[in-house]
């Protein structure tokens, strides 16, 4: 087991690299300048003086060389100063990752919590009305844009209702340990962010729990005599749970990726918001650090979901 | 065509033996299980009947709405839904401008996208997966490679960079979502490769000298094919999704040019004064994205039953 993880983490390394040439290209071929956009409109800034600037912050330099030597800082966790807020960016951002962590963790409870049962219920009722709903709700919940359902849930809970906050994590003035504040802010943007996932989880779950069900064991154990609950969540669901680690990996993807527009819509500081934010003022090392931080992350869950997936199944062998 | 002609088997039977003639190929087989998927046949009616409506876009605003798309009049800003003028179908925005027409040549813009993207992605999605998959070494671990990359770099991310740095137009923008979203096709198109090379059609064609790309696109690719138009359906509808979200953000489609996403970027503040403004264009996407998904369900059941998800 801890040679596959090991491995893992070595694979992981290429990746990772690959990433970070994509963005370097990406960022340093725009057509704006940054130094130019940093002083436009500024007084007593002479053409040496951007000369110099551009010095400073290495924009002079071929482009492999800028490369190599922003990938060693990198290395060592110096992505360089944000051009905005004159700070580190990696501890800029360090800083909105808990927010970030937070609101995909909750979205990941709420696919779960939400999602698994939705599908079991389905099978176990299959053709009943209830089935049809869950079912109609799987392909719906997929097809919503987020940031639209997003707009509605602000527009009726907090705008209408006046039920729910529609933006930040807590209410200024509050103590940061003010729990029920928090988990008030959460809920919204939480949802938002699960609701593909928990579509998608009742679907997969449903055709995994239909095929678990018709297996022999199964028939086995209700020849038994074992009461239907134990069949259900003894033997059935068990089992149908195991290809669900695969679709875990995805999802991952989908929270990292759909957080940067829920955060948007909530203005949720997290990681996203702040690097949409930079990439809006051509931020450079905020752009770097933002995708690396997001990348490595989801590359962290690919590596968790294949580790759960080894643990789960006692089949797979580790290579 | 044949396929119609020959489905003359009474009602009763057929719906007993959906498989009722052994000779039948596999499409005629899922055109004949499709035509007797009501949802199916009702949501490609729908997703007709919008891209019809947006192509008309111009002839509508003419004719029906008699109202350009950038026409304004800000004497009758926030006008509610009404049928006098015909052009205030949907209501009238902040400047006045029909939101009807407005929505259609909107659906124009983020259908284009949506239909054209997929076509890049698939393109380049076949072609590598059918390569990666047959000639293996070498070429399919450096596509596996860049495969694992781009999936680890969330699409969102790269696209809002992009989008904030190079300010693409609507064309530019449809080539690059299509050169990021391909990774999901090609692995699909790879593994199946993986196992039909070893299928004995595949060494038979090779015994009488058929070449390697003869091998992959006549004798491979017709048997991926019907999967891949599964998958194409669904990723038009993210796709049409992705645009709109980035539209939204202020980063896709840029205004004057209307798409369903941009115009919802400042519908919101406008929410008190006339509340239609956020409802349509989300309703669109959502009707949109709704049918692509449903039809692309139904062509899986219909061209793999075995796949069906209701057993």
């Amino acid at each position: 087991m801890r040679t596959y993880i090991i491995r893992r983490l070595i694979y992981a390394i290429p990746t990772l690299l690959g990433i970070s040439v994509i963005v370097f290209l990406l960022t340093r071929l725009s057509p704006g300048d940054p130094v130019r956009l940093y002083t436009f409109g500024a007084l007593n800034v002479t053409e040496e003086d951007i000369q110099a600037l551009r010095e400073h912050y290495g924009l002079n330099k071929p482009l492999y060389e800028q490369y190599g030597s922003w990938l060693l800082q990198v290395l060592q966790g110096d992505f360089g100063k944000s051009l905005q807020y004159n700070r580190p960016a990696l501890p800029l951002l360090l800083e909105r990752l808990p927010a970030t962590l937070q609101l995909a963790f909750a979205a990941l409870v709420l696919q779960l919590a939400v999602g698994v049962p939705l599908g079991v219920i389905a099978a176990l009722k299959r053709g009943t009305w209830i089935d049809n709903v869950i079912r109609v709700f799987g392909v719906v919940g997929h097809a919503v844009p987020t940031f639209w359902l997003g707009l509605l849930m602000i527009i009726l809970f907090a705008v209408i209702l006046r039920l729910m906050p529609s933006q930040g994590v807590l209410t200024v003035g509050h103590d940061v340990w003010d729990i029920p504040d928090r988990i008030k802010h959460i809920v919204m943007p939480a949802f938002v962010l699960a609701l593909a996932g928990i579509a998608n989880y009742s679907r997969y779950l449903r055709t995994e729990t239909l095929d678990v069900i018709n297996q022999d064991y199964v028939r086995t154990a209700h020849a038994k005599g074992l009461p239907e609950r134990t069949v259900v969540y003894v033997h059935a669901l068990r089992n149908a749970l195991i290809p669900m680690v695969t679709a875990l990996g995805g999802l991952l993807a989908a929270l990292v990726s759909g957080a940067l527009v829920v955060e948007q819509i909530f203005t949720w500081p997290g990681v996203g918001q702040f690097t949409y934010a930079a990439a809006r003022s051509k931020d450079y090392p905020v752009i770097m650090a933002g995708v690396m931080v997001a990348s490595t992350l989801l590359v962290l869950s690919y590596l968790l979901r294949d580790i759960m997936y080894a643990v789960v199944d006692p089949r797979i062998k580790v290579k | 065509m044949a396929t119609t002609q020959t489905t003359t088997v009474g009602p009763v039977r057929a719906t007993l033996l959906p498989e009722r003639r052994a000779s039948a190929g596999l499409w005629s087989n899922a055109w004949y299980r499709l035509k007797r998927d009501r949802l199916t046949i009702a949501s490609t009616a729908v997703l007709v009947l919008l891209i019809l409506l947006s192509l008309a876009a111009p002839l509508l605003s003419q004719y029906v709405f008699q109202m350009s798309f950038e026409r304004q009049d800000l004497l009758r800003a926030y006008a509610a839904p009404t049928l006098d003028p015909p052009g205030y179908l949907f209501g009238s925005d902040e400047v006045g401008r029909s939101q009807a027409v407005r929505l259609f040549y909107g659906g124009q813009v983020s259908l284009f996208v949506g239909f054209f993207a997929a076509f890049i992605q698939l393109t380049i999605g076949v072609l590598l997966g059918l390569i990666a998959g047959y000639q293996r070494g070498l070429i399919d671990d450096v596509i596996t490679w860049f495969i694992t990359t781009l999936n680890s770099v969330p699409a969102i991310f790269l696209l809002i960079i992009f989008s904030a740095l190079f300010t693409p137009g609507p064309l530019t923008l449809t080539i690059v979502i299509g050169a990021l979203f391909w990774t999901g096709i090609t692995n699909f198109v790879r593994g199946q490769t993986f196992a039909l090379r070893e299928r004995e059609f595949v060494t038979a064609a090779r015994t009488v000298g058929a070449t390697g790309w003869r091998i992959m696109f006549r004798h491979i690719l017709p048997n991926v094919l019907p999967l891949i138009f599964v998958l194409s359906a669904i990723d038009i509808g993210s796709i049409i999704l992705a645009e709109s979200a980035l539209s939204y953000l202020g980063l896709g489609i840029m205004p004057p040019t209307p798409s369903w996403g941009n115009m919802l970027t400042n519908a919101s503040s406008y929410f008190n004064r006339a509340p239609w403004l956020v409802v349509s264009p989300g309703a669109m996407i959502f009707l949109t994205v709704l049918c692509l998904y449903l039809i692309g369900d139904g062509l899986r059941d219909a061209l793999d039953p075995r796949l069906k998800t209701e057993k």
